[in-house]
């Protein structure tokens, strides 16, 4: 078994038109920024993937991440609670504009679902959005005395997380707070493809700290000095 | 109006009411001030929503680890014994009953205890963030608030008119003038500024103030 891919180029080349892509991260703390823009480089030269459905927590910042993806317009519709950074002008020009979806998901319920959409569980109930506009036209019920709001579950076609340490079998660490969505989001997705500052030989990753185990990991690449989107931003990049 | 708190002192006010031992999330951006006026000898814990809790203040600048954020997307430390998890662990956290105070601020407070704080309406861009999941499972859901708008219209109403974030959720609003607790869908008076009247401060006030025994001045330092 050896799930290591040789570059960015490579580990991204099967992702095709009109997918669901999930892409870990809170702001930028856990974004993947290699393995988004070597898909932003694809589109660029190729024009696919194109009309994709991205789930992350925001909308990107600035101009590169997701917000490169979008500036590019490869992406059709954001799945996203906060759609809002620091310099939101990709999204917002273009959702002003309708050029782009946007399904607005309460945070905590954003995770819920794709950690049902990688347990197998199609439907939940949750407290949160009762009585708001984000429950309209979902199924409510009460259990003890109390209203819950139906939500279903989540899942899609590939996941990009940005990990610490992987081994060849696919098991994950994290730097931090960048775990956020990223370990659900593996469960979620049909194929998930880690970056990892370091690949480390099986074994070397203690068992009892492996956050990701390899079963839902299926590619992943090595990045040695991954960039950091805030200081990218910091520094003024351009996508 | 001449007197009224700072936001640092509705900030101070409402930590004041932070038990030692609590868990505790703070809301981005006002909200977050409330950390800065812990009494001394109370141990708190802060939950954000990102995945961690326990942690620390902002470190110097030049030393940020920018997967070390809060949910504010501000650089943080960690304090002894802080931990890292998952989302939907975070939001475990939140709507399982675990966290003892959430603080949030407001754009309108119903009498019914329900909460407007995400959405001025149509023409922007929605963007709910965890607003609709804190205020859900916390024991206390505090709001620190201007008792008024900017330009003076009453913030604490009968029924909120923009899109609610939670139904019956407040329990104690702390504002500008007042502290007052949501109890069976009214307003409770708990504490209000000696320089205003109960009639000029319920002048303020869209719903009714009702007063269960002793109304307390409000007393809060310079800060």
């Amino acid at each position: 078994m050896n799930k290591i891919s040789p570059n960015l180029e490579d580990a991204v080349a099967d992702i095709r038109d009109g997918m669901v892509v999930m892409i870990g991260g809170f702001g930028g703390s856990g974004a993947p920024i290699e393995l988004i823009h070597a898909l932003v480089e694809r589109y660029r030269k190729t024009g696919s993937p194109n009309a994709l459905t991205v789930v992350n927590n925001n909308a990107g910042n600035g101009a590169i991440g997701i917000a490169a993806m979008i500036y590019a317009g490869m992406v059709a519709r954001m799945i996203c609670s906060f759609p809002r950074s620091s310099d939101p002008k990709a999204f917002t020009d273009k959702y002003l504009a309708g050029e782009i979806g946007l399904e607005l998901v309460p945070q905590g319920t954003l995770a819920e679902r794709i950690r049902a959409g990688g347990a197998g569980i199609p439907a939940f109930y949750t407290p949160t959005s009762y009585g708001t506009q984000v429950a309209e036209g979902k199924p409510v019920a009460e259990f003890d005395g109390r209203k819950y709001v139906q939500e279903r579950w989540l899942k899609a076609d590939v996941a990009l997380v940005k990990a610490e340490l992987a081994d060849r079998k696919g098991n994950l660490t994290y730097h931090m707070a960048a775990r956020n969505f990223s370990p659900l989001m593996a469960t979620a997705a049909a194929t998930t493809i880690a970056q990892a500052r370091q690949i480390v030989e099986p074994g070397e990753i203690d068992p009892e700290h492996v956050i990701t185990p390899g079963i839902f990991v299926d590619r992943i690449v090595e990045v040695p000095d991954p960039k950091q989107e805030e200081a990218l931003l910091r520094e003024g990049a351009q996508g | 109006m001449s007197v009224k708190l700072t936001n640092a002192q509705i900030a101070w006010r409402a930590a004041q009411d932070i038990p030692d031992g609590a868990y505790v999330n703070l809301g981005i951006g006002f909200p977050e001030m409330v950390a800065k006026f812990k009494p001394e000898g109370r141990e708190v814990i802060y939950h954000t929503e990102n995945g961690i809790l326990d942690f620390g203040e902002a470190p110097p600048v030049g030393a940020e680890d920018w997967d070390l954020i809060n949910a504010g997307k501000k650089a943080v430390t960690l304090n002894p014994g802080a931990s890292f998890f998952h989302h939907a662990d975070s939001f475990a956290m939140v709507r399982g009953g675990h966290l003892d105070v959430a603080i949030l601020g407001a754009y309108e407070i119903a009498e019914n205890g329900d909460l407007a704080n995400w959405s001025t309406g149509p023409g922007s861009v929605p963007a709910v963030g965890g607003a609709m999941d804190l205020v859900h499972g916390a024991r206390r859901v505090c709001v620190i608030t201007d008792h008024t708008t900017k330009d003076g219209r009453p913030k604490l109403l009968k029924r909120c008119r923009l899109p609610l974030t939670g139904v019956g959720c407040v329990t104690t609003v702390y504002t500008s003038l007042a502290v007052i607790d949501i109890v069976a869908s009214r307003f409770v008076l708990r504490e209000k500024l000696a320089g205003i009247s109960f009639d000029e401060l319920q002048a303020l006030t869209e719903a009714e103030l009702v007063v269960e025994g002793a109304v307390k001045d409000l007393i809060v330092p310079e800060v």
